[in-house]
């Protein structure tokens, strides 16, 4: 049943519906109200309730699997820039392995640094791809529709980014798997009281549902892209036809995949807020000031879906405008994640204001430390870091801003930027002016840092740019199940007026 | 459930006293550390960015204006908290508590994930950030009885558990348990004035024990709840009772 059914039965049981008695002045003064909610939801559906997409079936599959098949000399180029950029990252990362840990800027008591920063932003990042979508999935939210490939996929690439870091910031790259539970001679187990230990389990599990969570969604979509592979002769048809699990389509295949894909939601939305929390209790757990707060958890987890909803937001604009899929990816669907981003962003100003306001308040000396060094050595940060937030949330109110994707890049980098800067802020500062003041210093990173910083972004643009051609970007099944064919149809000597969805 | 074991008993229990009216910031115990421990030589450049490697320093705090100035020494090395934080973070297991109430480090154990750095208040955890490397004329010095630290993990004070080891041993042979003065670390061996003294708290007879419970005696960052094996007696006349 469409939404527009559901109100309509609503608005009846309003006006009519029994235990109510009104005098004739309450009556018209309500039916002037109800007119005016009316042409209130006229607008809005005009603006917001129609997320169809205007096309037959056979363009609507020939524009989504475009991007997939057909590949421009650009591309090309575009991948060899990212490879080449990664490959000064891999260089500086054998060096650092060979020489030691001193090619970074860290030293006492900075252990962490950049590194850790750029873990956690990819974490965050990482976020809202899969809540987002399988939030929309369970709220049957019509616009997610065309978006959810996109966003899941940029989940699962980000945290394969983020799971770098851990590995390439221990000091014995080559012991790492001591942190995994390995049977051994010796029965040594891992430290399970270490949030370290707790992280890297929750990391792994979150990467192996937002995986499955990718994947099962991508199967009638694999079918689909296998057939056409299959009738062109497409070198694609080979790990297509594995892949898609031999999916015919028939009514057994979407009971089940609607199952699963329902479930792998729920399961999801209750993984990836705990995963965000994990990853603060690094920082939480620990007796430091300004790392030792109970608010870390929310916070985190509100943070990392600020930061990922603006990458979504980022992410499927230059998509459409690269692959020319502005009639699949509307404007619509843009101005929706702008209201989402919106929403987000306030609860995030308000997570600022109490961390800010309660630290300062309490004027605790150590944490005051670290405080007025913040402000005193990092203020265009910290401008940042909320500026690009409190941007969002006084554009963001605006349709006209919120349609206009020149002003929606920006915004979302801002946002990313500030983003990136609190977490920056959040590892940094704390462990230059912490608890021992014979041990205070400042902290730079160093060119190998920002080497192995800036191959990880390339890392994550290549993921995705081959994601794009061997499976398709947009998720096709769902926007063709979103497809409302109405029309009337005769039944003996009546015309009854039948919706009809895939 | 507990998170830190610390009420176990022991025979022994490890404790120092570091008395800092004797402390004239010489540094003799940093260089009879460095020997002993085969702390590495991170050169200038290295202390210049803040990678200095001695498991006991002497912080410097300078007191008022000039001329009144007064300059305190704080010898500051492992604390061996019984609720150590780096402990519990690791996670490894690299960093564990011994029976003795020593907090220990297994180098073969560490991978560098310098948590435990990042949880230690008193910044007195040390991080190999290139290989080892030793002046020329204490490379065929080194002591054989503490292995060399390889890069990438975590190192500290570690009460010179290999002298622990040596007077457990000793005691062991003559059949009887350790008294007190049979164990010193290398710091308290050089230290001229005498100002640090090391030994078993749980003796009620020994000297620490008996220091430990006189009115000076405070520990570090009390506040922290760590309790440190550590104390020091406060400096400054008008703090002597």
């Amino acid at each position: 049943m469409s939404s527009e059914t559901a109100t309509g039965h609503e608005t009846h049981s309003h006006t009519h519906g029994g235990g109510h008695h009104h005098s004739p002045e309450e009556l018209k003064s309500l039916t002037e109200l109800e007119g005016l909610r009316d042409s209130a939801r006229n607008k809005a559906k005009a603006d917001y309730g129609d997320a169809n997409i205007y096309l037959s079936e056979k363009d609507f599959n020939d524009d989504s699997l475009r991007p997939m098949f057909e590949t421009k000399p650009g591309y090309f180029l575009f991948v060899i820039a990212l490879a080449s950029v990664m490959a000064v990252g891999v260089a500086a990362f054998v060096r650092q392995m060979v020489v030691g840990m001193g090619v970074t800027g860290l030293h006492q008591p900075v252990f962490w640094g950049a590194y850790i920063a750029t873990f956690v932003f990819w974490v965050g990042l990482s976020h809202s791809g899969t809540i987002v979508s399988s939030i929309l999935r369970l709220t049957m939210a019509n616009w997610r529709r065309p978006i959810l490939r996109g966003a899941e996929a940029m989940t699962a690439f980000s945290l394969m980014v983020a799971g770098l870091f851990p590995m390439i910031h221990v000091g014995r790259q080559w012991r790492v798997y001591y942190m995994f539970p390995l049977p051994n001679q010796r029965e040594l187990w891992p430290n399970f009281k270490s949030p370290l230990m707790w992280d890297m389990m929750a990391i792994s599990i979150y990467l192996t549902g937002s995986l499955t969570f990718l994947y099962i969604g991508l199967l009638p979509d694999i079918a689909t892209a296998r057939d056409r592979a299959i009738s062109n002769g497409n070198w694609r048809a080979g790990y297509l036809r594995l892949l898609a699990l031999g999916w015919r389509g028939g009514n057994y295949d979407w009971a089940v995949y609607n199952k699963a894909s329902l479930f792998l939601a729920v399961i999801i939305l209750c993984i990836a807020p705990s995963v965000h929390t994990i990853v603060s209790w690094d920082f939480a757990m620990t007796m430091t000031p300004g790392w030792h707060t109970t608010i870390f958890g929310p916070y985190f987890v509100v943070g990392a879906i600020n930061s990922g909803v603006a990458g979504v937001i980022l992410l499927m604009i230059i998509i459409r405008s690269i692959f020319k899929l502005q009639h699949i990816i509307r404007d619509l669907h843009i101005d929706c994640l702008g209201q989402l981003q919106l929403v987000i962003a306030l609860i995030w100003l308000y997570f600022y204001f109490c961390e800010f306001n309660v630290t300062w308040y309490s004027h605790k000396p150590e944490e005051m430390a670290v405080w007025d060094w913040q402000w005193e050595r990092f203020p265009l940060q910290l401008i940042a870091m909320v500026g690009g937030t409190a941007l969002a949330v006084g554009l963001l109110g605006f349709k006209k801003i919120r349609r206009n994707m020149k002003a929606m890049v920006a915004i979302t980098i801002l946002i990313n930027i500030g983003m990136y800067c609190e977490r920056y802020l959040i590892v940094v500062p704390v462990l230059s002016h912490r608890d021992n003041p014979y041990k205070w210093t400042d902290y730079w990173a160093s060119p190998t840092e920002l080497s192995i910083i800036l191959m990880s972004f390339c890392f994550f643009a290549l993921l995705y740019a081959v994601f794009i051609k061997v499976f398709p970007i947009i998720t096709m099944a769902d926007v063709k199940e979103g497809v409302v064919i109405s029309g009337d149809v005769r039944l003996g000597k009546h015309a009854v007026r039948v919706q009809v969805k895939e | 459930m507990k998170i830190f074991n610390a009420d176990k008993q022991n025979d022994y229990k490890w404790a120092m006293v570091i008395d800092l009216d004797r402390c004239d910031g010489c540094g003799a115990c940093v260089i009879g550390c460095q020997t002993e421990n085969n702390v590495p030589t991170v050169g200038q450049d290295d202390v210049a960015t803040g990678r200095s490697m001695h498991w006991i320093r002497i912080e410097r705090y300078i007191e008022g204006e000039y001329p009144n100035v007064k300059v305190r020494f704080l010898p500051m090395m492992c604390q061996h908290c019984e609720a150590a934080p780096c402990e519990s973070v690791c996670p490894v297991y690299a960093t564990y508590h011994n029976d003795e109430g020593l907090n220990v480090q297994v180098y073969n154990r560490c991978i560098g994930t310098r948590f435990c750095g990042n949880n230690c208040p008193y910044s007195v955890r040390f991080f190999n950030w290139w290989d080892p490397s030793f002046d020329e004329a204490t490379r065929n010095q080194l002591n054989p009885d503490v292995s060399v630290r390889e890069r990438g993990i975590m190192e500290k004070c570690s009460f010179c558990m290999q002298r622990i080891r040596r007077g457990k041993d000793h005691a062991k042979d003559e059949g009887r348990p350790v008294k007190d003065g049979d164990i010193q670390p290398a710091c308290a061996q050089t230290c001229p004035t005498g100002a640090i003294t090391f030994g078993n708290i749980n003796d009620h007879e020994s000297k620490v024990h008996e220091m430990v419970h006189g009115k000076r005696a405070y520990r570090l960052f009390e506040e922290k709840g760590t309790h440190p094996s550590v104390y020091y007696l406060k400096g400054g006349a008008e703090n002597v009772f």
